[in-house]
């Protein structure tokens, strides 16, 4: 089956997104060739839908956004991999959070992943995995200059040999 | 998001983006793609359901690990098993985002001057 990627877009935003190519500057490949067996490599997850650990760290900023629609926080969150769903909270003015918070699993699988490494199909999991608020407008200058270079030195320092990117 | 995967990926680490979008993946040049024909903020599939989230979770592992050129793009074979018309709506924030508050006004105001 061949996924249609505008099901559920309502058709006013489809031409947002919809036969705009690459950004300017990103047209070349990009390839890391994944080069161990699974069963031997370490996986990280990141989800863009603005999750974050209640007690111990801030939300994402809502308010500014609201103020400045255009703006979306660009900073990034390390979510241990052994949070609990109720620990989650979601900061995410594009989407309906509701599933979300019944069940963090579906952005960010990350107790189904420490079930892969159990059963050991994958090597291990990193201690940390990651989260972004994935509406970047005016953000993306700080996603490229600040976040991206702090977000693949945490994985690289968590001895990341994957990680499965999942857009909110 | 397809960016920040090209960003990681050219610092050396794999990467897959698993979308409901995957032909627009496709067009920002992702690596590699997992597509899935599910509602925004469902990557992995319906809350609480194990095996539909596994299943795509391994499929991503699969296309992480074992394609063997850039631009690979695996779409997941599953539908949705909500209701069309219920799932659109489901996903949606029940206040408009701030954007599209923005445009809509913008739009209005245009109508109204015209």
């Amino acid at each position: 089956m061949i996924v249609d990627s505008f099901k559920f877009l309502p058709r006013t935003y489809r031409p947002f997104y919809d036969g705009r190519g690459p950004f300017a500057g990103e047209e070349e490949p990009v390839w890391a060739p994944f080069e161990k067996r699974l069963a031997e490599s370490r996986i990280a997850l990141l989800t863009s839908a603005g999750m974050y650990v209640k007690s111990s760290q801030p939300s994402f900023d809502l308010e500014r956004e609201q103020t400045q629609p255009e703006w979306g926080d660009p900073t990034w969150r390390a979510i241990p991999s052994a949070t609990p769903a109720a620990e989650i909270g979601v900061a995410h003015l594009h989407i309906n959070d509701e599933d979300l918070l019944a069940d963090p699993e579906i952005a960010l699988p990350m107790h189904l992943l420490a079930e892969l490494e159990s059963e050991g199909v994958v090597g291990g999991a990193v201690a940390e995995h990651l989260s972004v608020m994935g509406f970047q407008k005016l953000g993306l200058r700080d996603w490229r200059q600040t976040a991206a270079p702090e977000l693949i030195a945490h994985l690289q320092e968590q001895g990341a040999g994957g990680l499965i990117l999942a857009p909110a | 998001m397809p960016v920040l995967a090209r960003w990681i990926e050219a610092a050396g680490i794999p990467t897959v983006v698993v979308t409901m979008m995957p032909s627009v993946a496709e067009e920002r040049r992702a690596p590699r793609v997992v597509g899935v024909e599910f509602p925004f903020g469902h990557a992995f599939g319906m809350p609480h359901d194990r095996v539909m989230q596994r299943r795509t979770l391994e499929l991503a592992l699969r296309v992480l690990a074992g394609a063997s050129k850039f631009g690979t793009r695996v779409d997941m074979d599953m539908e949705w098993p909500v209701p069309l018309r219920e799932a659109y709506q489901a996903w949606q924030p029940k206040v408009a985002s701030p954007i599209v508050r923005k445009l809509l006004e913008a739009q209005r105001s245009q109508q109204n001057s015209s």
